[in-house]
């Protein structure tokens, strides 16, 4: 095997959720009210890719201790 | 191929729609394409032999081929036209999907893939070469590699054309970027980092979209406020219940917004366009032929149909939804452009719920998934395109005795050059339109009978070279003189609309006229072929055709013991079980 997908697309899905979650922490919130039906959908989304990302690097990193 | 009439219709055109991007967007895109990047330059390093680069070396698991399988397919095509016809035509665009995919994907997994894995061809025109003869897998390798460039090309356009329109981007600009990336990411990794970088961006299209299904449905109000709507919308149609439906209103052509009869659909588009696609097109077998063993092959499009069966209410519910909020109006309405025709922009309908649903941060996943979408596209047709250009073109025509070195970097050099032409198409795209859908149509008359050859050459022993080679030209000819005689009903005959010769019969839609035209160009060279073969002396012998053939091939059983998801056979049932449920569901 070789480059496992799951440790770079863990990597950056955690790393759009990390930057989601900020995102969503310090915007302002008008701008939900405006497009999202009221919903912090960037805390929301957000919190999701980051743990589909941990998910990912967790799967690589049980494939990898494997013998 | 009708994925590639999709296409074109996906260009948009001019739109009221704009989108604002913010620092964090531009921060998501950026990381986007850094890892995009990363991952092409990061397994270079195993790129050591031709098979490496243009086969991955036949060693990836069926779980990550089956997301590389669907993400090819997951082109701009997919999301922005199939959304577009989600809004155009309702819950019957699932046709392309439960009738027009999945019965494919399933007999190309349980019954081909043995012939085109076990063969140890390296490309479907290779398998040609074996089954029937030189001439046969070099005008299959020639259509092939002109079609995948132009498709990229394509790609290319409409994503240019989409950011210029709606974020004001320099049009020069996203050409060259979006060439640059696809370049880098193939040119390091070949069908590897391909494949890797459809995988991510798989996931990357499910994730970024989902959110605004969702929304979309909630501010509709739920499944009955859609249906609602759509059924207020369908009245205005004057086709009640029309948009809401899948099978009920197929009974006549004239009683659906598609304009096609339930004969012409499950025979032209779910037989003929469906199988010719799904079981001969290199661009996704290459994917399934990369895996690491037969098992894994098999189970590649078996796997990846889960996903695709899912795939309606990602992308055709985000149309249904717009056209329902647009017919709804008022605040809680969604503003789509209109075109020249008077009717809504159906290919605005992505940016628009993007611009009405997603504020910044997720606008730039959105918008992220979006031309991750264009670019898996481009990419699916540049490692289809230099590995036939490599192995059935330049090594059988020009050096035969290349050595394995010289193959990769010929590999490369193609690379560079496919996609130098893709920008080529791109920009004689913006200034002859008609140009490229008259390209478009003839590939339509050279793949629609594609099918044929293969069903006979797997199925039966006696088809020959000769049979396949003039019984796809026959197949070409029926074709071109079917749209001679045909005409979609409001349209003047030309050579682009059909009809140029007399106007025989009249079709209610174009889509009608081009899946009859599949029926007969596949009818013309299926008898042309078992005619001339049966007139002409068999090319290969028994020994040569083991392997090739289904009644010459050891049939592949389970080993015992294989659990019950790794069993292709089974597997292909409850797909297709599965896929008859939805039908009965949405019917």
């Amino acid at each position: 095997m070789q480059l496992d997908i799951r440790l770079p697309m863990g990597v950056l899905f955690l790393l759009l959720g990390v930057i989601l979650i900020i995102y969503g922490f310090v915007s302002d919130p008008v701008i939900y009210v405006t497009h999202s039906l009221g919903q912090n959908v960037n805390l929301i989304w957000g919190s999701i890719f980051g743990a589909f990302g941990a998910l990912m690097l967790w799967l690589a990193r049980r494939a990898a201790r494997k013998p | 191929m009708f994925h590639l009439a999709m296409l074109s219709s996906a260009a948009p055109g001019s739109g009221a729609v704009s989108l604002q991007l913010t620092p964090v967007d531009y921060l998501i895109l950026g990381s986007y394409f850094a890892f995009v990047i990363g991952i092409g330059w990061t397994i270079r390093r195993y790129m050591k032999t031709s098979s490496d680069f243009f086969e991955s070396g036949r060693s990836l698991p069926a779980w990550i081929c089956a997301l590389g399988f669907i993400g090819a397919n997951l082109g701009a095509q997919e999301v922005m036209g199939m959304a577009a016809s989600g809004a155009k035509y309702g819950i019957a665009t699932s046709h392309f999907y439960w009738v027009g995919a999945i019965p494919a994907m399933v007999f190309v997994g349980i019954f081909m893939m043995p012939f085109y894995y076990g063969s140890k061809a390296r490309s479907v025109p290779e398998y040609l070469k074996l089954r029937f003869d030189e001439k046969t897998r070099t005008f299959n390798a020639l259509s092939f590699a002109v079609m995948t460039v132009f498709s990229s090309g394509i790609s290319m356009f409409a994503l240019a054309k989409l950011l210029n329109a709606i974020l004001g981007w320099n049009f020069d600009g996203c050409i060259a970027v979006s060439g640059l990336v696809v370049l880098v990411y193939i040119y390091t990794g070949g069908l590897t980092s391909a494949i890797y970088n459809e995988v991510l961006q798989f996931f990357l299209i499910v994730l970024g979209f989902l959110p605004l299904v969702i929304l979309g449905l909630q501010d509709i109000g739920g499944w009955d406020g859609l249906m609602h709507n759509l059924d207020a919308y369908s009245d205005t149609k004057d086709m009640p219940g029309a948009w809401s439906s899948s099978w009920s209103h197929l009974g006549s052509a004239a009683a659906n917004p598609i304009g096609i009869e339930w004969f012409g659909l499950v025979a032209g588009l779910g037989f003929v366009l469906s199988f010719g696609y799904w079981c001969t097109d290199f661009l996704v077998i290459q994917r399934a032929m990369a895996a690491k063993d037969m098992n894994a092959a098999r189970r590649t499009p078996l796997i990846a149909a889960i996903p695709k069966m899912l795939f309606p209410a990602l992308v055709i519910l985000p149309g249904m939804l717009a056209i329902a909020l647009y017919h709804k109006g008022g605040t809680a309405g969604l503003a789509l452009p209109i075109g020249a025709d008077g009717n809504p922009d159906y290919n605005m309908v992505v940016p628009a719920m993007l611009s009405k649903y997603f504020p910044s941060g997720m606008l730039g996943i959105g918008l992220t998934a979006l031309m991750a979408s264009f670019m898996s596209g481009m990419a699916g047709n540049v490692t289809a395109f230099n590995t036939v250009w490599t192995y059935d073109l330049y090594q059988r025509w020009f050096k035969k005795d290349a050595t394995d070195a010289h193959l990769i970097k010929v590999g490369r050099v193609t690379t560079v050059v496919g996609l130098l032409i893709s920008a080529v198409c791109a920009y004689a795209a913006t200034k002859f339109n008609n140009i490229m859908d008259m390209l478009q149509l003839v590939f339509g008359f050279v793949n629609a009978p594609l099918f044929a050859i293969f069903l006979l050459g797997m199925f039966w022993r006696r088809a020959t070279g000769h049979g396949a080679f003039f019984g796809l030209l026959i197949g070409t000819l029926t074709a071109a003189v079917f749209q001679g005689n045909t005409l979609p009903v409001g349209e003047t005959a030309s050579l682009l609309k059909g009809g140029w010769m007399s106007v025989q019969q009249t079709f209610a839609s174009s889509m009608a006229q081009s899946f009859w035209m599949a029926i007969f160009a596949f009818t013309g060279c299926f008898l042309g072929t078992f005619v001339i073969s049966l007139g002409t002396k068999p090319n290969r012998t028994t020994d040569e055709l083991r392997g090739l053939v289904y009644s010459l091939t050891e049939k592949t059983r389970d080993a015992p013991g294989t659990p019950w998801y790794a069993r292709p056979t089974l597997l292909g049932g409850l797909v297709l079980s599965a896929t008859l449920v939805l039908n009965i569901v949405f019917w």
